[in-house]
């Protein structure tokens, strides 16, 4: 069987071939919420709570760090629980990928990249992208606020934990910043949300600066400009200095915005890119 | 904040970095500013909105808080829930509605035990110095204690009787035969469990719990009680000599016991005029107050 790319051409491998990285991402979605479900709906906790803080096995307690760092801006010092719970998934993120969480955790995702797919689709070109930078900016200005506010000012309209929140606790008030974000994703701006606004993704994004586990170019000889995997990225800026060696020696996307999705390496027929570490510098003959 | 991972053309790169700083700049700033304002409207809590126990002082709760929802679960009696996002409370923080689900007062208060944050402090180890809230008989006139009849199910349901709540006696001047038990809660007890709020029997409860910011008054700070100094001090601060004059009674009706029915002078009251003069004739009748105790 052969499949359409995402840019229409034929593709000698199979859908399944080309989607495994996505399956898997899209399991790990959707089974952390079943995970959070079945304790209010089956009575099984697992784990309890929601991304902004939880407690796995009923023992090992899990913090969101930009919530520990929010906290901290508004003037309150936490208990240990909550610092020994953002250690651990600190620890955890700086080793498979800050934006993991993006790509493999955050609900928002399933609803950012159902609009890149549908403006792909649709052939939707129009609208105005902003800078990819504003992230950055939103993050200073979100801890700027709490500082000056002393209230967690951003949970007020955070979509991340509002989404996951909404999904977990029955809520329904989320809905409406949701159906903004899928709107204006599809219509005005590609990746607008998580791609450019985001600033949660912009403080996962910093902290994957410094990850271990790294997507890395390493037949990048094998490569013949398909396009596919730029077409796909939901950060494509940072596929360029890997693949064309654009000021870096070598194959490794070191960037911090790289969500360590795997699309590129599902999409590629030449097989140019996999999963590797940051210290695997090698490329394949 | 670097703009390693944004492509932009080679000519006039410095331009339009200030611009796109600028743009992005004024956009955080107003979105922030936005949630800001949001947040300041709302830091007042809602009369029906009760925290939990332990909570701090709302400020200083909407800067602990995450919103993880921990004690919502981890208590027994379904009473604490996430505020929603169009709800008047600070979006998904935790707190209850009294005549919904009263907090029912665990011992072991697993609610604070849950919180990860310290948003419930856990120095908060004996439930009944819970301060929650305060309830408040808001409704003299539909309270059937207050009409007359024993219904007392507010002072009956308390976990704190006695204490948080008494039943205090007075007459009933219009049967003039009868005791009232007035239901009176006392702060110094009260948790604001919400307890009694739930079980008034009236289609609209006469008592309601309230935050404590919002039911309370308070005393200016440099006024002192004359009987708590004097208690304290063994003696008047000021000494003896000072008698004021008992004003508005023509002398019978004091010392009489509290079950007497106060009557009305039957001379008809003259309108106060507060001149020097009238002041200094302390017992005439032209300064009745028509003041009953
Ligand atoms: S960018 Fe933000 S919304 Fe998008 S996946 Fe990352 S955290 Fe979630
Ligand atoms: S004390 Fe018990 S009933 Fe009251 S809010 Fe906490 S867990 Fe719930
Ligand atoms: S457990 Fe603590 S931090 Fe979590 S929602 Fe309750 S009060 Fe807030
Ligand atoms: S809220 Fe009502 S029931 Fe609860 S302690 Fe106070 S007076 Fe008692």
């Amino acid at each position: 069987m052969s499949a359409r790319s995402p840019r229409g051409q034929v593709s000698s491998r199979s859908l399944l071939a080309r989607s495994r990285w996505l399956l898997a991402r899209r399991l790990c979605q959707l089974g952390l919420l079943a995970l959070f479900l079945i304790g209010p709906l089956l009575g099984v906790w697992i784990i309890k709570g929601n991304l902004s803080a939880s407690l796995l096995f009923d023992q090992i307690p899990l913090t969101d760090p930009l919530l520990l760092l929010q906290t901290l801006a508004a003037g309150h010092w936490p208990y240990v629980t909550a610092w020994t719970g953002a250690l651990i998934v600190l620890v955890f993120y700086a080793l498979v990928g800050g934006r993991v969480f993006c790509s493999w955790v955050c609900p928002v995702n399933l609803v950012t990249d159902t609009a890149a797919w549908l403006r792909r689709r649709l052939g939707i070109k129009t609208g105005r992208t902003p800078d990819g930078n504003t992230r950055y900016w939103l993050l200073a200005g979100l801890m700027a606020a709490t500082v000056l506010t002393g209230v967690l000012v951003w949970e007020w309209v955070n979509p991340v934990t509002l989404l996951h929140r909404a999904l977990v606790f029955g809520l329904g008030g989320a809905s409406l910043l949701i159906i903004g974000i899928f709107l204006y994703d599809t219509l005005i701006a590609s990746r607008g949300w998580c791609g450019h606004l985001c600033p949660v993704g912009a403080f996962y994004a910093v902290l994957g600066r410094i990850a271990l586990v790294r997507v890395s170019a390493h037949r990048r000889d094998a490569c013949d400009d398909c396009m596919e995997c730029f077409v796909i990225c939901p950060e494509p800026q940072v596929i360029r200095p890997a693949l064309k060696g654009v000021g870096q020696p070598h194959p490794l996307i070191l960037s911090g915005n790289c969500t360590n999705c795997g699309r590129c390496i599902d999409v590629c027929d030449r097989d140019v890119f996999k999963m590797t570490h940051r210290f695997d510098q090698r490329s394949a003959q | 904040m670097s703009g390693r991972d944004s492509q932009k053309p080679a000519s006039t790169p410095r331009r339009r970095f200030l611009r796109e700083a600028l743009t992005a700049a004024g956009g955080g700033c107003l979105l922030a500013l936005g949630a800001g304002l949001h947040a300041r409207q709302a830091s007042a809590l809602p009369a029906q909105a009760i925290r939990p126990p332990g909570a701090l002082v709302e400020e200083d709760f909407l800067a602990a808080c995450v919103r993880c929802g921990l004690c919502v679960r981890d208590c027994p009696y379904g009473t604490l829930r996430l505020a929603d996002m169009l709800d008047p409370v600070a979006t998904g923080s935790p707190f209850f509605t009294a005549r919904q689900v009263p907090c029912e007062m665990c011992e072991d208060i697993p609610c604070v035990k849950a919180c990860p944050t310290g948003a419930l402090d856990r120095s908060l180890t004996d439930i009944t110095k819970a301060r929650m809230g305060l309830a408040v008989l808001s409704d003299q006139e539909s309270c059937l204690n207050f009409l007359g009849l024993r219904c007392d199910v507010c002072y009956r349901v308390c976990p704190v009787i006695d204490k948080a709540i008494t039943l205090e006696t007075r007459h009933n001047p219009r049967s003039d035969r009868h005791a009232m038990l007035l239901p009176t809660v006392h702060s110094d007890a009260c948790t604001g469990c919400g307890k009694c709020e739930k079980s008034c029997v009236l289609p609209e409860p006469a008592i309601k719990v309230l935050p404590r910011k919002v039911a309370q008054g308070a005393l200016p700070a440099h006024y002192r009680k004359g009987w708590e100094e004097k208690a304290r001090n063994g003696e008047s601060l000021i000494g003896d000599q000072l008698r004021l004059p008992v004003r508005g009674f023509d002398g019978t009706t004091a010392g009489r016991a509290a079950t007497e029915t106060v009557v009305a002078p039957a001379t008809p009251a003259a309108p106060i005029v507060a001149t020097p003069q009238a002041a200094s004739v302390p017992h005439a009748s032209a300064l009745n107050s028509r003041w009953k105790p």
